[in-house]
């Protein structure tokens, strides 16, 4: 069941959608703050989507370090392979 | 990088600097004189207030207030010191026996505010190899606490119980053994809605989590006994903490937890928000002890509810928007824009109605709130009053189309 860095960044640019209200694209660089906007709620309820499609826990104490969509790609990558 | 420690509040600030002048910006609003739990002089007006949480009308009332001038006049103005050291008086402890009567407890230990209580207990049951588990919509009193502990936090979906299931499935996975904590609101503030306890408890008892309830907007306005939602579910002996605060229903200030927890007072002796801040002052004590014995044996719930039905049902009537539906003492308009919304909090003031406004990130999905919390001392000539000037900025500001034909309450 590993999967590659590329295929986990491409099922969070789909849970990210609806996010993405100006409709930018979205690289591993994309910052949530800057470039979608988000509030740290709107990132909190994203890192529980993420959760959920990988069936995952990602401790909420993370949160100050995951900046960039590239960041939570890296998370949810060591989170799966720790299972 | 940047020297400036205030750099980060520009985007506030300019929030703030962008807010009306004068006696319609929320932040400059000031007591001038307080007439009674519903009424008081702002502006020079006398004006309705309908936010202030003050669910019972507690902080007037006469057997209260003479309680707390007797302790006044006996025990002085305040107690200078910790719990653990000169801060605990006899009333103190009077005040904890009269909890553990109200709520049919083993323990109960009192603290300085409601925001201390959740900070204290939170942080301090769930360390760093243990789980806090928390609704989505919490308080930032529950929020803090999870930072403050140092234990790994998850959160599930507003009131979603199969949520719940998930993330506690899922850490269990990982981890068989570790202690859960799952924390829950009785009644969730901003729209008064109830936590489905009895589902979302099973849950957590299913995977060996232990659970507190926060009742702080609950104490005195549900239950046969006015002991919360818990007591009303009919949950009470699966809580393993409750906490709440003396500031709503009773009328003053201070937190508690209680608990059946047969280790539980060991609390005393290792949570910080206990230990290194002074006790409450001899006064409050007094005045908060009466109160929950009048909340106990006085059944002041029907006139809160019908209360807030009344206004409920007259706002939406009249074609508002609700985020409530008057079975709790909530209500709160919805408001599409937050400008909008800033103006009308700024009409209402000036139609001698004070309201909170309430805007994101306090609030859940982002909505701008006009939010009432109700008293059992409103009267209805003030819960009208109060129907009339809505109605009127709400046409004014073009929130209503027309002025509707049945505006009855």
């Amino acid at each position: 069941m590993t999967q590659t860095v590329d295929e986990i960044f491409e099922r969070i640019c789909v849970l990210i959608i609806p996010f993405n209200k100006k409709n930018i694209p979205i690289s591993q660089d994309t910052l949530f703050s800057v470039d979608l906007e988000l509030d740290s709620l709107n990132v909190m309820d994203l890192l529980s989507e993420i959760e959920d499609e990988f069936d995952i826990t990602i401790p909420l104490n993370m949160l100050p370090d995951l900046e960039t969509v590239g960041q939570f790609t890296k998370v949810v990558e060591q989170l799966l392979s720790e299972q | 990088m940047t020297l400036d420690l205030f750099e980060k509040f520009n985007p506030i600030l300019n929030d703030y600097n962008s807010l009306p002048q004068g006696e319609a910006n929320p932040f400059t609003v000031s007591m001038e004189k307080v007439l009674s739990p519903t009424t008081a002089i702002i502006n020079g007006r006398e004006t309705i207030l309908a936010g202030t949480n003050n669910y019972m009308g507690m902080t007037f009332n006469q057997e209260c207030m003479d309680a707390a001038q007797e302790a006044l006049t006996n025990l002085g103005t305040g107690t200078t010191g910790s719990r653990v050291l000169n801060g605990t008086y006899n009333t103190h402890k009077h005040l904890e026996d009269t909890l553990r009567k109200f709520y049919g407890t083993q323990h109960a230990i009192v603290f300085s505010t409601g925001y201390q209580a959740n900070l204290g207990i939170i942080a301090t049951l769930a360390g760093p190899k243990d789980y806090v588990v928390i609704d989505a919509d919490s308080h930032a009193s529950i929020y803090d606490g999870c930072a403050m502990g140092n234990a790994t936090v998850a959160r599930f979906k507003h009131n979603d119980a199969d949520n719940l299931d998930k993330k506690l499935t899922r850490i269990r996975k990982n981890d068989p053994n570790a202690g859960i904590l799952v924390v829950l609101e009785g009644v969730y503030s901003m729209l008064g809605d109830q936590a489905p306890l009895k589902e979302l408890i099973q849950i957590s008892k299913a995977h060996k989590a232990y659970v507190l309830v926060d009742e702080a907007h609950s104490i005195g306005v549900f239950g046969a006994t006015g002991r919360g939602v818990a007591q009303e579910q009919g949950v009470e002996d699966q809580v393993d903490f409750i906490v709440g605060t003396f500031s709503k229903s009773v009328g003053t200030i201070g937190g508690y937890c209680v608990s059946n927890n047969p280790k539980f007072e060991v609390l005393r002796l290792v949570c910080r928000p206990y230990i290194f801040t002074a006790s409450l002052p001899p006064s409050v004590v007094a005045s908060a002890t009466k109160a929950l014995e009048l909340i106990a044996n006085n059944n002041l719930r029907s006139k809160l509810l019908s209360n807030s039905m009344r206004l409920n049902k007259g706002l939406r009537q009249a074609g508002f928007e609700m985020g409530t539906t008057g079975e709790s003492p909530i209500a709160a308009i919805i408001v599409a824009e937050q400008n909008t919304a800033i103006a009308f909090w700024g009409e209402m003031i000036k139609e001698a109605v004070y309201v909170n406004l309430a805007l994101p990130p306090a609030t859940p999905k982002k909505l701008n709130l006009m939010r009432c919390s109700l008293s059992a001392a409103h009267s209805i000539e003030q819960i009208d009053f109060m129907l009339e000037k809505f109605i009127l900025v709400g046409t004014k500001l073009g929130i209503l189309q027309d002025i509707p034909q049945h505006v009855s309450a």
